[in-house]
């Protein structure tokens, strides 16, 4: 590296339209190496058949517009270039998007919800979803994915100056499902960005939620929840590109993990380029590994490129769950296994209790009571 | 009339034996202390009464009215009757004061207590142990001060109502006033005189607000004397140094 070069990020160098670029992934990439590639029904190599039926309908309060457009739109591949081989492949396939626009200083006082819903059979569907919430604006969006589908997509978070945007996106999926799904949050100055990643059904689900910045001031939050079952694989891959000066992020992630072959991943990646002075970020990843035969792989990574940051930090733990929690509550009459309910839901609900939409918060409160009860 | 009855208990902690030979009857309406200096198994005594998985019994037995308490899992100890206040109550993130309450009054009762009536009864137990009411929505224990855990086990004791309680270090890291609080709420739990306290304690202090009836000492995982209300006073004055040297 000579004197005048920056330092680059080993993180993430790839990013094209074109799906030629990427090569069909082996299993021994770093990014593809904990995905069991066979499970993915062809959506990494081209060999899914492209006739899967996935419907999307979008909800919005007044004032908000929502458009389905072709390909051609220009506000499609703005935000976001494909960043690996499915996310490509979602992008050279989908045949409609959904644009949804907040205009500019609108707040709207209700959520924006779009129904994402599987129909079932064998093929692949693709998906391409821009949300735009122009200046100063500030909006909810909650994305529901059920049903039975093999479906990659991309979604593109516009969050313009000033503008807030709350996003929670539940992951309910059928038991046989495969979703695939890059969310992308792009930041413009002085930009708000929460997001709340819910994943509990389907058979494989693999989310990549990731944010960039275009100026300074921009503040990310990403938390989620999973819980994890018997033979489902459940992996979460966030990515935060601090590339401007003094914005936020902080990621909290935690999942619970139950029955033979319950495997949960996460990889939280954080960068701070050389330019990304007074940055200020934390990334959290904790797993309660209930069973034998669960396992949650947890991989934090820190890449700070430049001498100047407010504050970074990362921690991840995944452990059982602890006997002296246990022993206290069962101390007190309770029964083993409601003392266990009580802890797990205690451990997720710390994070459950910050989404802000009550509707939502009670239905992912009493769906995580329905997943130990099981 | 309850009776908690330890015999010839023996346990270990790691294939290391720390009680060797506790024998030791609390008859309801019984106020016993144990005393004895640091090390000495007093804890230990108080965890495999409950049922603590960290301790093994190698030998003889604890009866509660008869039944084997050994036999039993930690939830059906609380629910024969028995409860430990902790010397270190642990602190569980995410369940909130009130939920866990509710949960182990209706587990040992068999029947979820009316709404209205367990708030009731949780405002005057709070009341009277002076537990701001804010703290039935924190999470149990976690910021806790050392003064208002144990306080906060008192008032466990006093809604679920068991036959037998062992109080372990309860009066440690209390200031004068909430050791007042504390033993008043000892007292309340006594004055039926249908339940029977195990105190163990270092100090003779709560004896004077909490009256025993008989008083052990303990050194070396067993007891090494016993007497009335005066062999405190005594320790007061003396000291475990007698005792650890003959137990050594
Ligand atoms: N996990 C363990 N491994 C080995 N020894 C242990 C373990 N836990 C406890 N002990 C030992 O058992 C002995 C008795 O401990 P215990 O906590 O019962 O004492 P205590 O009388 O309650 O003391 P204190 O007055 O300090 O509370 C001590 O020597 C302690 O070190
Ligand atoms: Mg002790």
């Amino acid at each position: 590296m000579g004197l005048n070069e920056k330092p680059l990020s080993t993180l993430h160098e790839k990013a094209s339209y074109d799906l030629a670029d990427f090569e069909v992934p082996t299993g021994r990439e770093e990014a593809w190496r904990f995905t069991p590639l066979s499970r993915l029904k062809g959506l990494h190599n081209g060999k899914a058949e492209p006739h899967g039926k996935v419907g999307a309908v979008a909800f919005a309060p007044e004032g908000v517009r929502v458009e389905t457009v072709g390909r051609d739109d220009e506000r499609i591949g703005k935000a976001y270039v494909p960043a690996d081989r499915v996310s490509a492949q979602a992008y050279a396939a989908f045949e409609e998007a959904l644009v949804v626009t907040v205009p500019k200083e609108a707040v709207p006082d209700e959520s924006v919800s779009i129904k994402v819903k599987g129909q079932g059979g064998d093929g692949a569907a693709y998906g391409h979803t821009v949300i735009v919430v122009e200046p100063l604006a500030q909006a909810t969006v909650v994305i529901e994915h059920e049903g039975s589908a093999v479906y990659a997509d991309n979604v593109e978070f516009v969050v313009g100056e000033g503008a807030t945007l709350k996003v929670v996106t539940l992951q309910e999926w059928d038991d046989d499902a495969v979703h695939v799904s890059h969310h992308h949050a792009q930041l413009a100055k002085d930009a708000t960005f929460k997001s709340f990643a819910v994943t509990l059904g389907g058979d494989l689900v693999r989310l990549s939620p990731s944010v960039s910045y275009t100026a300074p001031g921009g503040d990310a939050d990403l938390m989620g929840v999973y819980f994890v079952d018997a033979g489902q694989h459940l992996e979460h891959r966030l990515l935060v590109d601090h590339s401007q000066p003094n914005c936020k992020s902080n990621v909290d992630y935690r999942g619970a993990l139950q029955g033979e072959d319950a495997h949960a991943v996460w990889i939280g990646d954080v960068i701070i380029r050389v330019e990304a002075e007074g940055t200020d970020t934390y990334e959290l990843n904790r797993n309660l590994i209930l069973t034998d035969g669960a396992r949650a792989d947890s991989v934090p990574n820190l890449e700070i490129l430049t001498g100047e940051v407010a504050g970074a930090g990362h921690a991840s733990a995944s452990g059982r769950l602890d006997d002296e929690h246990l022993f206290y509550l069962q101390a007190r009459g309770i029964p083993h296994d409601e003392a266990r309910r009580l802890v797990v839901k205690g451990f997720l609900g710390q994070l459950i209790e910050k989404i802000e939409i009550e509707e939502i918060r009670e239905r992912v409160m009493n769906a995580v009571e329905a997943e130990l009860a099981r | 009339m309850s009776t908690l009855e330890i015999r010839e208990l023996h346990v270990a902690v790691e294939d290391k034996e720390i009680l060797r030979g506790v024998n030791l009857t609390v008859t309801a309406g019984q106020t016993h202390a144990i005393m004895g200096p640091n090390g000495s198994g007093k804890s230990t005594l108080a965890y495999a009464i409950a049922g603590h998985p960290k301790y093994t019994i190698t030998g003889g037995q604890v009866l509660l009215d008869g039944v084997d308490l050994l036999e039993m899992s930690v939830d059906e100890r609380a629910r024969a009757g028995l409860f430990l206040a902790m010397q270190y109550p642990v602190e569980v993130p995410g369940v909130s004061v009130s939920n866990f309450l509710r949960s182990a009054v209706t587990a040992v009762r068999g029947e979820a207590p009316k709404l209205r009536e367990f708030a009731k009864d949780l405002k005057n137990g709070m009341d009277a142990l002076s537990i701001d009411p804010a703290f039935a929505q924190r999470n149990l224990n976690e910021g806790f001060s050392g003064g208002e855990k144990k306080r906060h086990e008192i008032l466990q004791m006093e809604l679920l109502k068991p036959k037998i309680a062992v109080l372990d270090e309860t009066d440690s890291g209390l200031d004068v006033d909430a050791l007042r609080v504390v033993s008043e709420g000892i007292n309340r739990f006594r004055a039926s005189g249908e339940t029977g306290v195990l105190l163990i304690t270092h100090y003779t202090r709560i004896l004077r607000y909490v009256k025993p009836d008989f008083v052990h000492v303990f050194a070396g995982g067993r007891i090494v004397e016993e007497g009335g209300p005066e062999l405190a006073e005594k320790l007061e004055a003396e000291g475990y140094e007698q005792y650890t040297k003959a137990s050594a």
